[in-house]
This record gives structure tokens, sequence and C-alpha cells, in this order.
């Protein structure tokens, strides 16, 4: 078990590592830089800039520069606000969005799985339709529709929202409802399919033989391996959906850091776009690892070591 | 499993709680909401309100609230600021700036001194100011050296005669110097202020932040909003109405627009594009201005299919420039000439008008004269015209006008050309490495002088995309450079008479800038640059 955690630390770091070094290397690859403007920068202002940011060094000599950095959790200063660090903009920013992060993972996890679970179990009755027909539309409405329509309906013409920020408990409803619809849906749909195979297997059926109480079967037997793709998938997606969206905060005005992620590249704030990353890549890289773990709890067959091996 | 989802429905409940109670810290002060403004700057936030480290007109419009140089510039009126009044000696190349009694927000004197201390922090290379280049064209001696390095910061023409007596020598009279103070980059820091937090930290928080202008910062969020105060310290301070403003640092230009319907903002700097029309017709709280600036096509002349200016001119000549800025919708005016309608010349009468249209139509009435213009240069039709590529970078409207014209030379001179869009910052790389057969352009100057814009097509200007060059009109723009009034104006006519008989680009439009603003709130201004001023605003309730 020890020595499963090490190997799988060490991966993971690993991991972050590569992503950090391919998104380091891209993004220099492109064209412009954090100072190109439409007025150019005087040649002398432009070296005393690159000099203050370091960018006048070989790549390479940046390249470590900034791990050594990222290893003592120093992000570097941001290029397009000046004076201001990355670590502060994410210290700013990822509680901003991880309080609408969490509450749309909770939507999900305590919406999307007992919906798609009723809906199994009730299949092809009006609940499993209205259920099915809901999940179809989130998953194919786009955010950005959601959160526009959100916005023009219930602040705009109905005012019983605030239009933008987070001023008050009822202005996360409309990003929450933005930022899962998407996810939500997909998980009811991926529920209900997983469990409807799980209950036409063998051994539910020898359950229900037995003379099992139906909930004790649904819950003790069939939910169990029916979670399992449903929490594979909610790993990644709890991960994309901590660290936020670009569209949705940016319709709320969210002062969060998923703006980041594109405003980032569009300015060539190197340092910006590398501490977003990597902050997402661990953070998925850390769920994914939860998610082995919870294989173990849910599902007795899979062992971190197994000795019949 | 039971007990499972009681944890996560206690886990929840907890989070709103929390959420609940997180919020409430973040509700309004004790403040007059009736004497509180809320505008949206229509940005993710300044990169920084320092400044003289400052190069971005959203820093500038919340500099404007905060800082004051030594004049206010509104709707193209040079008005005092911290200088009471001014004097030319008879030369025209020494200004004596004269500075009313006045204070810094922490109660400390404002004197000369601290002029002199910002103007040469902002010019040394040192500070890596983006806008350090501006100190070419204020033609003060010895500045643009020092700014580039070459020169010593101790031999710039600027002398502080006593605390309040400030004296600028000039190389050459400069007919717009003066308005010129009243651009963000000449705003006085103060020093002690400015070392308390490096790389300009010092100005957006509140507690090291010491400015001079009518409101002082008191929060600032990175990407959220920022709130200013009434500084009670300001000279003009029983003329400041406003006790607050709070300012919105919303990106999307549709939320803002909901959020102005709501009454959640009493003022927008922009509007969605799509709204525009509409507003325009039938919304008389929305504004349209003229902005100094040109909207144009760069030809690259260093490829040789630009080489006969015949076929310059019959491009030229081949746009609808009303049809394109009747489709555009935004109050936009068709450009003839290069310079912008908006400078008066030393006699009063507008530039623009004055140049005249160099015989480009802002309708099709030429396109006869196109058409034998192309034939002439041996492109009967468009017979034998290699395809081109026009670019521009990537946003709906600049397509939309590309396309415009791209049908327009099609159906007018039967010339071809495709088009191609590049991200912001991959585009003005390509530009500037002159890696393109056609490019659009566009520049909005910071003085209130024609200069401003001519300067960019001098052959050693870095912004001349076009690569153009012409021996005359470099004299001409250098010439007037060192002058004023009648010789300066003859100068730059003729200067752009040239230009746009050599046509290195095709100008099709002079951009606007446009404000929703509630009808409570009263008495704000503009710049013609640009900057609104909220210093003497007040609010109807």
């Amino acid at each position: 078990m020890k020595r499963y955690f090490f190997k799988r630390f060490l991966n993971s770091l690993l991991t972050i590592l590569l992503i950090a070094t391919v998104t380091f290397f891209m993004m220099r690859a492109i064209p412009g830089g954090p100072f190109t403007r439409e007025k150019p920068v005087p040649e002398e202002i432009m070296k005393a800039l690159n000099a203050k940011y370091n960018l006048d060094a070989p790549l390479i000599v940046q390249y470590f520069d900034y791990m050594k950095g990222l290893v003592t959790f120093n992000l570097g200063p941001s290029f397009s606000r000046v004076g201001v660090s990355v670590n502060d903009l994410i210290i700013q920013g990822f509680p901003q969005t991880a309080k609408v992060g969490f509450l749309a993972v909770l939507l999900i996890i305590i919406l999307g799985v007992p919906t798609g679970i009723i809906s199994a179990l009730r299949q092809n009755r009006p609940i499993d339709y209205t259920v099915m027909f809901m999940a179809t539309l989130g998953v194919a409405i786009p955010r950005f529709v959601l959160a526009t329509l959100y916005v023009y309906i219930f602040a705009g013409i109905l005012g019983w929202v605030p239009t933008f920020g987070l001023k008050t408990p009822i202005a996360y409803i409309g990003p929450v409802i933005a930022l899962c619809g998407y996810s939500l849906s997909f998980t009811a749909r991926l529920t209900r399919s997983s469990m409807l195979e799980v209950l036409r297997q063998d051994y539910i059926r020898t359950a229900r033989a037995n003379g099992l109480r139906s909930l004790s079967v649904i819950g003790k037997h069939a939910m169990k391996n029916a979670l399992i793709p449903v929490v594979t998938y909610l790993g990644p997606t709890i991960a994309a959906i901590m660290t936020g969206s670009f569209i949705i905060e940016r319709i709320f005005a969210i002062p969060g850091i998923g703006r980041y992620f594109v405003e980032g590249v569009a300015n060539r704030d190197y340092t910006v776009i590398m501490g977003v990353t990597v902050l997402y890549a661990s953070f998925y890289v850390f769920m994914v690892f939860i998610v082995d773990v919870l294989y173990a709890f849910i599902d007795p067959r899979i062992r971190f070591e197994g000795r019949s091996r | 499993m039971k007990m499972k989802w009681n944890a996560v429905i206690i886990s929840f409940a907890a989070i709103v709680c929390l959420a609940a109670a997180g919020c409430a810290k973040n509700g309004k002060t004790d403040m007059d909401p009736a004497k509180v403004l809320n505008w949206n700057l229509s940005s993710s936030g300044p990169q920084t309100l320092d400044p003289g480290l400052n190069g971005a007109s959203d820093g500038g419009d919340v500099g404007n609230q905060i800082f004051e140089g030594l004049v206010r510039e509104q709707n193209g009126k040079v008005v005092p600021g911290i200088a009471e009044s001014w004097t030319f000696s008879n030369d025209d190349k020494t200004i004596t700036f004269h500075l009313r009694d006045s204070r810094w927000s922490d109660g400390s004197k404002l004197t000369a001194h601290d002029f002199i201390y910002s103007w040469k922090r902002a010019m040394d290379p040192a500070t890596a100011s983006e806008y350090s280049w501006i100190w070419e064209y204020t033609n003060v001696v010895g500045a643009q050296k020092a700014a580039e390095g070459n020169g010593s910061l101790d031999a710039v023409g600027i002398k502080a005669l006593d605390d309040y007596t400030l004296e600028v020598n000039l190389n050459y009279p400069t007919a717009y110097f003066v308005s010129l103070m009243a651009f963000y980059h000449f705003h006085p820091v103060k020093e002690s202020a400015v070392k308390a937090g490096p790389d300009g930290t010092w100005a957006s928080n509140p507690e090291l932040f010491v400015g001079n202008g009518p409101f002082m910062v008191s929060r600032y969020t990175i990407g959220e909003g920022m709130t200013v105060v009434k500084n009670p310290n300001y000279w003009n301070a029983e003329n400041v109405k406003l006790d607050a403003i709070n300012i919105a640092f919303i990106d999307d230009h549709s939320t803002a627009y909901q959020a102005y319907k709501n009454g959640e903002l009493d003022f927008i700097n922009e509007v969605p594009p799509a709204e525009v029309p509409r507003l325009i017709a039938e919304d008389p709280e929305f504004y349209v201005f003229p902005l100094l600036g040109t909207y144009y096509y760069n030809f690259n002349l260093d490829l040789d299919i630009w080489k006969d200016v015949k076929v310059r001119r019959a491009l030229t000549l081949a746009i609808d420039r009303n049809k394109i800025v009747e489709v555009l919708a935004k109050g936009n005016i068709s450009a003839s000439g290069f310079v912008p309608p908006g400078f008066p010349d030393h006699q009063g009468k507008d530039f623009a008008e004055t140049a005249g249209n160099y015989g480009i139509p802002a309708d099709s009435s030429k396109v006869e004269e196109a058409k034998s213009l192309l034939a002439e240069a041996g492109y009967p039709n468009g017979e034998g015209f290699p395809k081109f590529i026009l670019l521009y970078n990537t946003s709906e409207g600049h397509q939309l006008v590309a396309e415009m014209v791209q049908e327009m030379w099609k159906i007018n001179l039967g010339i071809v050309c495709d088009l191609e869009n590049q991200e912001w910052a991959v585009f003005q790389d390509t530009r500037k490495e002159g890696d393109y057969d056609m490019a659009r352009g566009g520049w909005l100057t910071d003085f209130l002088d024609p200069m401003g814009l001519l300067a960019i097509f001098q052959s050693n200007n870095a912004y001349n995309d076009p690569n153009y060059y012409n021996d005359k009109y470099d004299a001409l723009i250098s010439a007037a450079n060192i002058s004023i009034g009648a010789n300066h104006f003859d100068q730059l006519y003729a200067a752009q008479e040239i230009l746009m008989a050599d046509l290195p680009v095709i100008p099709v439009y002079h951009y606007t800038d446009d404000y929703l603003s509630s009808p409570q709130v009263k008495n704000w201004k503009r710049s013609m640059l640009g900057t609104v001023d909220f210093s003497v605003a007040y609010m109807e309730r």
C-alpha cells in the first residue's frame, strides 16, 4: 500500500513536470510577446522590460529559473498586471472560482447521481423520459448560451438576481447552474446507462432470486458497480470545474482564475499561463489519484497490490 | 451509505452558510448612495494605476480621477489643474507654469519638485515606462535623449524655480505642449509613496496610495473592481460632489449593458456592438463622440504589386466608405484624409475640413476613375492583377469591413483578394516584420495636434508599417515639429497632401467612442482624447 502511494506520487510529480515543460516551450514558440503593443515599445524600454522579467536570458536558462521557482511555489510576476505576482492572482482568484466550483460539484453529485439511478429504475416511464429530456438539453446547450439566457431572463427581465459578481448568495445560482449544466446532465445519463447495464447482470438477478430486499439489491450490490464509470468521469471533471471557466467568469464578472486560462494566452502573460496550467494539472493528477483510491473502496475486486498476480 | 449522504448534506449546508456569511462582508459601507457613482471600466482591470508605468487607456481613465496634471482637458478645452496659470517666453521656447498651493491626499505639500521627480522617473529607461517614447513629441530639451538612455536626466530642460514655479525648456515652440500635460503619463507621483510600493503596487494599495486627484483609492480587488472616495485634500474639493465611485471591471459588454439596464451601473464605457445602431437611433442616454484616430489599410510598399501609385489610388477610390460606415452603424465618419475631424488649426478652423477630400469621395462616385486608373496601370478590368491577401486581426468587426472591401474591389475593379485573420499578438508581429501584402492598421493619437497622426509615416517611425519613404514628406513633418502657428499648420497641410497623393495607406473611417450614461449622472466631462472626467460630476437620484 505504502509503496503504491509512493509510486503514484512520483508518477504524479513527473506528469506535472512534463506538462509544465511542454507548456513552457510551447507558449514561447508562438509569435508575439508580453510587450507586443499597437505602438511598438521602444528598443531601450523593451530591453529594460526584458531584463526586469528575466526574458533576456537564454530560453533554457529561463526554463530552469522558472522550474526553480516552481519547486518553491514561486510562480513569478505577472506581465500584464504590473507588480502583481501570479501567486497573488491565484490566492485572490482561486477562492472565488472554488466557491462556485464547489457548489457546482456538489450539485452534480447530489443531483446527477440520484436522478440517474431513479431514471434507470423507472426505465421508460414518464420520470425517466423527463430526466433524460432535461439531461439531453443540458448536454446540448453550450454554457455560454445558458449563462447569457440566465442573465437575460433572471437579471434582465425578471430582475430577481444581480447581473454580475458574487455579492449575495442568490448571485451564485446562475454561475453554478451554468457551470455544472453539462456535467450534471452527463453524470445523470452516465449513471443511468451504467445502472441499467448492471441491473441486467446475473449477480443482480441472483440477489433478487435469493429474495433480498429491492433496496438492498440496488443500494448494496448494484450501485457500487454502477458508480465506477461515474467516479471515473467525476474525478477529472471536478478538477476542471474547480479551476473555473473563462466564459462563465466573464459573463458573470466573477473575479476568479478561470479567465486567466484565456487572458493569459491573449496577453502572452507567460507566467500566468504557466501558473494556471500547473495548478489545473496538479488538481487533475490529484483527482485521478483520488479516483483510483475510491475504486478500491467501491469495488473490493480492485486492490492496490494483488498478491494473486 | 446513509451516513455518507448525511455528511454530504451537512457539508452542503455548511458551504451555503459560509458563502452567505462571506458575502455579507462585501456589503456597501455607510456612504450615501445618492452620491455614489457606479461605473464600469469595460476591461478586466487596468495593468497598473501608476501614471508613470501605465500604457493603456483604462488605467488612464481611472488615473484622471485619482491624479491631476498641470492642466485638465475637457471637451477640447484646456482648463487649469495643478497649474493655476502659465506663461510663454517671447520665443515660445520656455513655458513657466505657476502652480497653485495644493496638497497630496496624505496632506503633504505638492510642489514643482514633485513634477520634476515624476517626469524624470517616467522618462528614465530604468523605470521601463511603456509610454516614455512620448517625450520625443514633447520637444523638451534633452528629454528624448534621456528617454532613449543616451543622455543624462540632469540635462533635461525642466527646472523648479521655486516650490510653485515650474520652468520647461523646449527645443522648438510646441503648440500642443500645454494640452499634453493633461495626459496621464505627465501626472505627478509622490516619491515616498512610489518607493513604498515597488512596481506601481503603491497606486492600487489603499494603504500606500497617495494621489492628488479629486478621488483616492479606498479599495482594490484584482479582476473585480475598485472604489475611489472623495479626496478631502484636493484643491477643488468643494466642487467635488460625489462621495465615491465604484468602478467595476466587467469586460463582457453584454453583462455590463444588462447591469446598466438594471440600474446596477450608472455609466458604462462600452456597449455590445450589436446594440449600437438601436441605441444611436433611439436612446438619449447613449453618447457617441469622435475619437481622434483612423482605421486604414496598409500597402506593403516593399512589394512590386503596389509600386504603381495608380493601382493604390484605384483601390482607394473603389471603396464606398459611406456604405461601410452605414453597415457598421457605429456613428463613424468616412475617412478621405488621414487626419480625423476635431483638430483646430491656427485659425481655429477644422484641419480635416480645410484639408478637403483629395478627390477621395466618401461614396462610390469615383468608381469609373478607379477603373480607368487601373487600366492605365496595365490591368484593364483587373485582368492580370495578382491575387493578394488582406490581413487583419481576428475580430468580427474587422472581418465585416474586410469582406465589404473585398466585395467592392471584386465588383468595381475585378480585383480578387483573399482574407486572412491572425490572433492579435501574432498579427502585430507579422505586420511589424512586413510579412504581408495588405494589412489593417489603426491609429489613435495622444495629443491635440495632427502631428500625432501624420508623424507615424515618417520613414524612421516605428509605426511606419507600409514602409513609406518620401523625403519631402519627412522634411515637412520635421519642419512642422519645430514650428507653431501658421507655419506649423502649413507644413502639416502640405504633408497630408503628399501623403494622400502617394497613398501608402487606404484610409477607411475615423473612430468613435461611445458611452451609456444614466440621466442621473450630471456634469461629467470627456477629453478629446477619450478620457472621462468625473471630477465635478454629481448624481441626481
